[in-house]
């Protein structure tokens, strides 16, 4: 299959982005360099294109009910212009997802989902809906996405726009504001650790915002990320990539994100399975680990313990906020006490490493 | 691009620079650059017997770890251990200090396979049409 590109690829260009392939995507992965960007977002900010991300929209009187069967954190929580992060699970407990849900009103949810399985997930609700009042229209080609992100991101934001939008908590959405003569879907949201915003808007009109932010922000020390430090800021806060720490092989409940998987309904998909896990405690589980030795982990190199191998890594990087080379992995779940020391294995050799608390960085006052 | 005409150069993007029977190396101004932000060097163990072609040493960026080839076969006798503390010398001064290791070399005759800066800028001038 060909490579996609978003409407602003000839921005990225423009701004000398270094262009990848990325699930199936042409995007940059740095400009001016990924340290250089991490830090910008740290400690001012940083503007991403994110349109390659999936939107489902879920319709219809039995549109909860539906949602409650599909994912395992409790919908029914959701007020209007509320967010919801939760997990997507096969009914064995391994994930097919994970995602944000927009509730717009009473039968309308908007489904954020990872570019890589927009295919998968919507080919997954189609499945999932039969017998349910609902109607899915897949809008990911429909909609473009920035994030502007860090501690600087309002600041910015409030030069472009009327609407009271920093009175907006964390994990609440506008539906409808004028950015830059624009209208948007503004949510305060993000996947880097910080203070943040994730605009919504029309392929269309994403080129003109994108230039109207970076205009406003640039003198203030907003820089142009890429998808390098997106992955590099995500793995600091230890937020989960599915593919990573989430897969189909993944339960929540080993990833450690197990306060997204409610105990406050029944039958929904991979509840017997996630339930018990969760009760029991899982045999599996997500650890944070620093290395003690000479190296740096990368995804899937092998976690050993006394010449036995006791899981692999799957994240596992130099941190630029913290200047320490660390990972994530996925080992055996008596391993994964904080302070437990193991091996991991890089280039054949094994190198010394012992299990730290997530996240890895947390932001001031937070 | 910063090629220098007084090193000579191989395909996989390392500098040599000759002085006598011994060679420096490192990575060439493009391979950093191509590399981004250079976080971790694996440097060889004093004594390694090298093959030409083989994997001698890793550079690993952020994002990317990459083996280095070496361009020459010989006996590594010097590395730079202060790439340990300082990898981001690979980034800042790719033919100065950001030099890998000194090799004795065991053929000379391996030295008229590399390139020339001319033939090292025609190279990247190819890479970059793909």
């Amino acid at each position: 299959m060909m490579p996609r590109k978003t409407p602003l690829y000839d921005t990225h260009v423009k701004y000398g982005g270094k262009i990848v392939e990325f699930g199936g995507w042409l995007l940059p992965v740095q400009y001016s360099g990924v340290i250089e960007e991490h830090k910008a977002v740290r400690q001012k900010a940083g503007l991403f294109d994110v349109s390659h991300m999936g939107e489902v929209l879920v319709k219809g009187p039995e549109a909860l009910k539906f949602l409650q069967k599909l994912v395992t954190n409790d919908v029914e929580k959701l007020v209007k212009n509320q967010i919801q992060y939760t997990p997507m699970c096969y009914s064995n407990g391994g994930t097919v997802d994970d995602l944000l849900i927009y509730k717009q009103n009473d039968e309308e949810y908007l489904l954020v989902i990872n570019a890589a399985n927009i295919d998968k997930d919507y080919n997954w609700m189609k499945d999932n809906s039969a017998g349910f009042q609902v109607e899915l229209t897949n809008l990911s080609d429909e909609t473009a996405q920035l994030a502007l992100q860090g501690p600087l991101a309002a600041t910015i934001l409030e030069q472009l726009t009327e609407a009271p939008f920093a009175e907006i908590k964390f994990y609440w959405f506008m539906p409808e504001v004028i950015v830059a003569g624009k209208k948007v879907m503004i949510s305060r949201t993000g996947y880097t650790g910080e203070d943040g915003f994730e605009i919504y808007c029309r392929p269309e009109d994403v080129t003109d915002l994108w230039e109207a932010v970076m205009e406003v922000g640039r003198p203030l020390g907003l820089l142009p990320a890429g998808l390098g430090c997106r992955d590099t800021l995500r793995f600091e806060a230890a937020l989960p990539l599915y593919g990573h720490e989430l897969s189909a092989d993944i339960t929540p409940i080993e990833a450690g994100i197990g306060k997204f998987v409610t105990a406050n309904k029944s039958d929904y998909n991979g509840s017997a399975v996630l339930l018990q896990q969760k009760n029991e405690g899982p045999k599996r589980k997500i650890v944070g680990f620093i290395m003690t030795g000479r190296g740096i982990p990368r995804a899937d190199y092998p976690v050993i313990y006394e010449g036995r191998q006791i899981g692999k890594v799957t994240t596992g990087s130099y941190a630029p906020s913290l200047d320490k080379n660390i990972g994530m992995a996925l080992v055996e779940v008596q391993y994964s006490t904080v302070g437990q020391k193991f091996d991991v294995e890089i280039r054949g050799k094994s190198v010394t490493a012992e299990v730290i608390s997530k996240p890895f960085y947390k932001r001031e006052g937070k | 691009m910063n090629i220098p005409q007084e090193l000579k150069y191989s395909k996989d993007h390392e500098w040599v620079k000759v002085e006598g029977n011994r060679v420096t190396i490192g990575i060439t101004d493009y391979a950093q650059q191509q590399l981004g932000d250079v976080v971790f060097v694996e440097l060889p163990e004093v004594g390694a017997d090298l093959t030409v072609g083989g994997g001698f040493s890793v550079v690993e960026s952020v994002k990317a770890v990459s083996d280095v080839y070496a361009p020459i076969s010989g006996k590594v006798i010097e590395v730079n251990e202060a790439l340990v503390d300082a990898p981001e010398t690979v980034n800042q001064e790719p033919y100065d200090g950001g030099w890998i290791a000194v090799v004795e070399v065991a053929d000379s005759s391996e030295l008229n396979e590399l390139l020339s800066s001319d033939d090292y800028e025609k190279l990247l001038a190819e890479e970059g049409d793909h």
